[in-house]
């Protein structure tokens, strides 16, 4: 199946110059993203400044079995936003 | 040692000549480098043959801040894109394991200007393989 995710962040590059200082602005992105199914690797992600902002991702994968599905993405300044999503079967 | 008018800005020409390539030349001598360090850090040194590999990208992107990308590589460990014209040429690297479904992803990304993607993937039985396709870009996205 495939997996489509979103993640709304700003994805600074750490390129743009604040128009008023002159100044860098620094860079905050997203650097990984992770997704497993049942505590099990699925697909990875080492991500640089050069993916747009409100990162998306799309991936395929195998659904042996119903489970649950966990997406982890962390942020430059190390927190991780994760979603975990049911999956069934039938 | 005494310098003629002639000989002065003769130097002086020369001078700035030099000065000019080396600014023209340098950074993208740098970037061209950039490129090639990340594909041989990615394949271990090995530098990558052709293969089943693709990438699904617009021929020309009206905005370069997103442009959709995907790229597909059967029996690929992994497969890192490069923008070899933005600042800094990583774009992402992408790995697979049992479970992916299959070995491709889609993602959008910045183009700052008219420039070659370059996927590069490592197999699964240790090989390499490459490919690159040209986006145009009208609207450059690093810009701000």
């Amino acid at each position: 199946m495939t997996i489509k995710t979103l993640i709304s962040h700003p994805m600074e590059s750490g390129q743009r110059k604040d128009k008023k200082t002159g100044e860098a602005i620094p860079r905050k992105i997203i650097n990984k993203f992770a997704a497993t199914f049942n505590g099990e690797p699925v697909f990875m992600a080492n991500i640089e400044p050069s993916v747009s902002a409100n990162p998306y991702i799309e991936f395929q994968m195998r659904v042996p079995e119903s489970g649950s599905v966990r997406f982890e993405w962390t942020d430059d300044d190390g927190s991780v936003y994760d979603l975990e999503k049911k999956i069934t079967v039938a | 040692m005494t310098v003629t008018r002639r000989e002065a800005l003769g130097l002086a020409v020369g001078g700035a000549a030099a000065l000019t390539t080396l600014r023209f030349t340098a950074p993208a001598f740098a970037a061209g480098n950039a490129v090639e360090d990340a594909i041989l850090e990615f394949t271990g040194g090995a530098t990558p043959g052709s293969g089943d590999i693709t990438i699904g990208a617009p021929e020309i992107a009206e905005n370069g801040n997103t442009v959709p990308i995907e790229v597909s590589a059967p029996g690929a460990a992994s497969i890192m894109l490069l923008a070899a014209g933005n600042p800094s040429p990583g774009v992402a690297t992408f790995h697979f394991s049992a479970l992916s479904g299959a070995q491709e992803a889609k993602t959008r990304i910045r183009l700052a200007k008219t420039q070659d993607i370059i996927a590069v993937a490592k197999m699964q039985d240790g090989s390499a393989i490459t490919t690159k396709r040209s986006v145009k870009v009208t609207i450059g996205g690093c810009g701000g």
